[in-house]
């Protein structure tokens, strides 16, 4: 006991959040199992949460790297938004192919991180602000460059759209008794790549790390020689691109350009972000947190739409609380775990 | 001259004046009120001028808690439009009780009003309570609210429609029966007065300053910081709900994923627009007033022109952008240096002459 | 360049809007030295270190360095750390979220990746052979403060830096930690490290320094070795003055006797506040003047904390002239005429961003209540009677209370206080980091104030000071009270028998 109460004293800020969503996950999961029935141990209904959410996983991704930094960026469902819409209407009123398609996904990404980082890390100016200026702009340019929500026809991005990867091993039986292999669409081994290769980023490299200084406190970073401007910009940067890219996946997922795509997902995305143990102040947080993050609010989701309460306002009744009660355990943890240390 | 510049007026006038000279340059006809009269037969003003005075009000009323929050907390509360829903879905239901479409009132609308005042508040307090007690980030704990706000107005009414037919509910939104000026003007007016009143007669001002700059130093010297914060939250609760009732009487009804959606970005511009510095502090009623006023002309401009309300917001955002990027310090001192080095080669060249 | 000298600053010039920082300072540091920069508050030491580490940009002046041929411009701290200048500042410049070694090693070296094993196996040997008592996994923040000093300092050990800059290192460290620092500087002087230290404490400097260079004002005194410096002619140079002003204070007489027959103005029995001090026993009498010594972290600010309720208290009986009292926050102590000037004046004094006339009211203000604020003429008669009283330095009472030096902001916190008029006055600290000349109008002002009666409890780290001013000191030894000393006790080797407790007595 004496050596566990050690472990927690010594264990950083980061595993310790780290370790609390992990749990939480798990016990919600088999909470599921156990409440919902079986359905839940069907391993495509895990897979079908992936593929719902490989585009929130890219947001949340994106959104840790500007937390951990102790910024803030609203405006990636914006930007996924008007991705969809710029996509859609390349696609099929241009013709147009779907590798440039791609390529203006990361276009338009990379211009709102560029710019988004340029006017917070070098201009000063307050990222809430900023990035409050960029969800407004980019919902609003979604509507002026289409306004009704339409399905893209073009056949390359179709068949691109229903490609399945079939996950060796795992699949179930249906009602018919035909084996039926579970899949996960393209977005989602995007996601899970660019999850890995965030997680090697953000503890094997200095610019990585960087990103904690920064967060932990920015003062000091600077007197240890970090260029904060620089890494502000960047993280802002990677979470444009990040938003490009996740765009792309979620148009890749729903097949369609619309003004009100993407509603809400930056709430979504910070929420997940918090509940995947990033705190909002900087310097703490982990990608695979996050990636848990996005799956805790999910599976969530479905534990309410399982269980009947399909009215709408659950769902967003059982985030809310579900945030609030990760805020109030980081609070009272790093609370508990700073007097400590006092003593 | 810089003197000039460093007033915290300075912005949001330099922002009216530029929008009204667009106006004027754009179209003239801006300008122009006529006096005309409704279906009830009443006089009433209209143009575009009333309509910022009247729409302009509302956030103006919600701008005045949004400061307070900011300088006490350093942060924003992105839940307001949400609040807004829950105390307006709280009138409708006082006012209709179970039957959506009563043909009666079954509550005064005084009643309607103070309940919803009171959800409001409790509203407000909680998070309040998140982040006076609990710590969190003011944006991130009203994130909470703005997640499950609409949900919950939805689930007061269970997801109707309530409609008011009495008449004098709509005068709230609309006009008084015999003046021609909006009535949510002058209902703002009251919480200005109100507000400059407390912020004479009381410590408000003192005491939110003193905690939004240094908490630790202003316990030290008798203050109670969370409560301070807290008491910052709930002023915003009461301020929502007299905006939200002036929302629903406006409509006699409600929409609850629409009713003020947004309004909470257009709040907090208002405060960044006055010049207050959203990290908390120091803060100027009146600038954070005249913010309101100066979006919503901006708001009206741009209807103005035809610009489709769903594409209004790129818009605004250009402009907020322009603004704030000419506001950040660093810009600033920018200009103000390039600004004495003209002055000052002037004065070379004119001494040289 | 001289032969063997390492930094040669020449005629810097420093200009902030409407101060000039600096004028013309030259300044040489050469190998192997320990050079210590002086001057008060304002002098401009602070800045002339930032110019040198590219905080700064300089406005006029070269920096010559050992091995560039022509004057280097050095535009950030990693400029300069490239150029083997280091510098551990007096606060904490260090991220408490990372570990120690990631703090030792962040921001430097070539590569872009991080290889944890190396880098923790480094940072390990470098704190055992500096014997600093912290893990390289550790989370920085789980560590002591003098302890995050010291990885500060290993930091720029590590860094083999040919010019180490330790910017007031010593004031959160005690006697132990100060002594194995020196010992770390003679180690570096000796490998050729050029160190320049800036510190308050005068000691400290005759004990390891070799040069001395005065600055006042922005600009330069002189440079002078150590041993044609005595002291006193040092602090004169600082002050720029004779040091009749420092020999008046010392002669005044400080016995106290109590009146007969009257309880004491504030009386604690087994005080315990929840920041982890023992119970313990206090009382002062009307017009008293007492103090709590120890080293630092002996909890001596605690102890008074507690008196004030500015921790938790958890338990004890308090009384206030004889009557029972409950103080369990600072609006109660000051409810019953305590006032309370915080250790630390940036974080728990000032309120930076009002002004000097706001800060000064707002003690009183919050005891007057929430509805009664005071009009624009009575905050303007309090602020102007107390600028003038105190002399403190200001353009106007509107000034914003941060542009002021850190002298005049603890007159104000001080004004704040007297306006409050209390019965008892607790000064923690009140001439830490301020310039000579403030220090001596404080101290006699502590006397005039408690030969008009009020009780004071005054709290520093000079023992010097506290001999000057109190006529009895409770000593203080890891969190207990552990002594008390009046009247003839009082003196220099006595405080310190006590506090060292038990090893003295051998």
């Amino acid at each position: 006991m004496q050596k566990l109460k050690e472990k927690f004293k010594n264990i950083s800020d980061t595993n310790l959040l780290l370790l609390i969503t992990i749990v939480v996950f798990f016990l919600m999961y088999i909470g599921a199992v156990v409440f919902q029935g079986k359905g839940f141990l069907k391993p495509q209904t895990f897979f079908n949460i992936l593929n719902a959410n490989a585009a929130l996983i890219l947001l949340a991704c994106g959104l840790s790297l500007v937390m951990i930094t102790g910024s803030i960026d609203i405006s990636v469902g914006g930007v996924t938004a008007l991705v969809s819409m710029c996509c859609a209407v390349y696609l099929d009123y241009q013709g147009g192919n779907v590798f440039v398609s791609m390529l203006i996904a990361l276009g338009i990404g990379l211009a709102f991180g560029l710019v988004q980082g340029i006017l917070i890390a070098y201009l000063d100016i307050q990222p809430f602000i900023v990035t409050l200026a960029g969800m407004f702009f980019a919902r609003g340019m979604t509507t002026i460059v289409h306004t009704n929500p339409f399905n893209v026809e073009n056949p390359n991005f179709v068949a691109l759209k229903e490609t399945r990867v079939n996950v060796p091993g795992m699949g179930s039986v249906n009602k018919l008794g035909v084996y039926v292999p579970a899949y996960v669409e393209l977005g989602v081994l995007v996601a899970l790549l660019i999850v890995l290769a965030l997680f090697f980023i953000l503890r094997y490299t200095k610019l990585g790390r960087n990103f904690y200084a920064v967060g932990g406190n920015n003062q000091s970073a600077l007197m240890l020689g970090i260029n904060v401007k620089r890494t502000k910009f960047f993280a802002h940067l990677l979470c444009g691109v990040l938003a490009g890219i996740g765009g792309y996946v979620y148009f890749l997922h729903v097949g369609s350009g619309a003004p009100s795509h993407a509603q809400g997902a930056e709430m979504n995305a910070i929420a997940s972000s918090i509940i995947g143990g990033t705190m909002l102040t900087g310097g703490v947080g982990n990608i695979i947190g996050t990636f848990f993050g996005v799956l805790s609010l999910s599976t969530i989701q479905n534990i309410v739409s399982s269980a009947g309460l399909d009215q709408a306002w659950w769902t967003g009744i059982t985030i809310a609380a579900m945030l609030c009660l990760f805020l109030v355990i980081q609070s009272v943890v790093m609370a508990r775990k700073k007097k400590q240390v006092k003593k | 001259m810089s003197k000039i510049f460093r007033n915290q007026l300075f912005i949001p006038i330099a922002a009216l004046l530029l929008l009204a000279v667009f106006n004027l340059i754009a179209d003239p006809s801006f300008f122009k009120i006529t006096l005309g009269y409704n279906s009830a037969g009443d006089p009433v003003l209209s143009g575009y001028l009333m309509t910022i005075l009247d729409y302009g009000s509302e956030l103006a009323i919600l701008a005045i808690g949004m400061t307070l929050v900011t300088a006490a907390s350093g942060g924003q509360d992105i839940s307001v439009g949400a609040a807004i829903a829950i105390s307006g879905s709280v009138v409708l239901r006082v006012l209709c009780g179970r039957d959506h479409h009563a043909e009666t009132m079954q509550a005064p609308i005084i009643v309607a009003f103070l309940i919803s005042c009171v959800v409001a508040m409790i509203f407000g307090a909680f998070n309040g309570a998140l982040v006076a007690f609990f710590k969190i980030q003011p944006m991130v704990a009203t994130l909470i609210l703005f997640t499950a706000g609409r949900s919950i107005a939805a689930w007061i009414n269970n997801n109707e429609l309530p409609i008011v037919n009495e008449i004098s509910f709509s005068y709230f939104g609309g006009f008084i029966p015999g003046i021609p000026v909006p009535t949510p003007f002058f209902i703002a007016l009251a919480c200005v007065i109100v507000i400059f009143l407390a912020l004479k007669f009381t410590n408000l001002g003192l005491y939110t300053q003193s905690v939004g700059i240094n908490e630790s130093s202003s316990r030290l010297n008798g203050l109670n910081p969370e409560f301070i914060k807290f008491l910052a939250f709930i002023i915003l609760g009461l301020c929502v709900a007299v905006a939200a009732l002036i929302k629903v009487s406006r409509l006699s009804t409600i929409n609850y994923s629409v009713i003020a959606k947004d309004i909470e970005m257009d709040a907090i511009l208002a405060v960044a627009l006055g010049g207050n510095a959203l990290s908390g502090g120091k803060f100027n009623m009146g600038a954070s007033i005249l913010g309101a006023y100066v979006i919503q002309f901006l708001t009206t401009t741009l209807y103005k022109f035809n610009v489709p309300a769903d594409a209004l917001p790129a818009y605004k955002a250009v402009v907020v952008i322009l603004l704030v990027v000419f506001s950040a310090p660093t810009v600033r001192e920018f200009f103000s240096g390039l600004w004495k080095k003209m002055t000052k080669k002037g004065v070379e060249a004119n001494a040289k002459a | 360049m001289k032969e063997n000298a390492i930094l040669e600053m020449k005629a810097i010039d420093k200009v902030f809007p409407g101060v000039l920082a600096l004028q013309g300072v030259d300044f040489t540091l050469c190998e192997g030295e320990i050079h210590a920069l002086m001057g008060e508050n304002g002098a401009g030491k602070s800045t002339l270190i930032k110019v040198l580490t590219g905080v700064y940009a300089k406005d006029n002046g070269q920096i010559y360095l050992k091995g560039y041929d022509k004057p280097v411009i050095i535009r950030s701290p990693q400029d300069a750390q490239k150029m083997g200048i280091s510098t551990v500042y007096q606060e904490i410049t260090l991220c408490p979220n990372l570990s120690v070694a990631e703090n030792m090693y962040i921001g430097r070296g070539k590569g872009s990746g991080v290889n944890w094993k190396k880098m923790n196996e480094d940072a390990t040997k470098i704190l055992q052979s500096l014997d600093i008592p912290a893990k390289a996994d550790q989370q920085l923040s789980s560590c002591s403060i003098a302890v995050q000093q010291m990885v500060a300092i290993a930091r720029a050990v590590d860094m083999d830096c040919k010019v180490l800059i330790l910017d007031e290192p010593t004031s959160s460290l005690d006697e132990q930690e100060v002594e194995k620092l020196f010992k770390l500087m003679r180690d570096l002087k000796a490998r050729g490290v050029g160190i320049i230290f800036v510190t308050h404490f005068l000691d400290q400097v005759y004990e390891v320094c070799d040069k001395i260079t005065v600055l006042r004002d922005g600009k330069l005194v002189g440079e002078y070795e150590i041993k044609d410096l005595p002291r006193v002619q040092l602090v004169s140079k600082m002050l720029g003055k004779e040091l009749d002003d420092l020999s008046d204070i010392s002669g005044e007489s400080k016995k106290y006797e109590a009146q007969p027959g009257l309880a004491p103005v504030f009386e604690a029995k087994q005080l315990v506040s929840d920041a982890g001090i023992k119970p313990f026993d206090f009382y002062i009498q009307k017009g008293e003047v007492n103090g709590f010594t120890g080293l630092l972290g002996s909890g001596r600010s605690e102890c008074v904390r507690a008196i004030f309720g500015a921790d938790r208290v958890l338990g004890g009986n308090v009384q206030k002239d004889g009557k029972a009292v409950k103080i369990t926050k600072p609006i109660d102590a000051m409810r019953n005429g305590i006032g309370y000037l915080p250790e630390d004046r940036k974080v728990d004094g000032i309120v930076g961003d009002l002004s000097v006339r706001e800060n000064i009211i707002l003690a009183l203000q919050v005891l007057k209540g929430f509805f009664r604020p005071f009009s624009k003429a009575e905050a303007n008669k309090f602020a102007d009677e107390y600028i003038k009283l105190l002399d403190i330095k200001t353009a106007s009472a509107d000034t914003p209370i941060k542009s002021l030096s850190g002298g005049n902001q603890q007159k104000v916190i001080l004004a704040r206080w007297l306006l409050t008029h209390p019965d008892y006055l607790i000064l923690d600290e009140p001439t830490r980091g301020i310039d000579v000349g403030t220090k001596v109008d404080i101290q006699k002002l502590v006397l005039k104030l408690a030969s008009e009666g009020m009780s004071i409890t005054f709290i520093s780290s000079e023992t010097d000071e506290m001999l000057r001013t109190c006529s009895r000191m409770i000593v203080m030894r890891d969190r207990a009270v552990v002594g008390e000393l009046t009247g003839e006790e009082l003196t220099q080797s006595k405080i310190m028998n006590t506090i060292a407790g038990g090893e003295a007595k051998k």
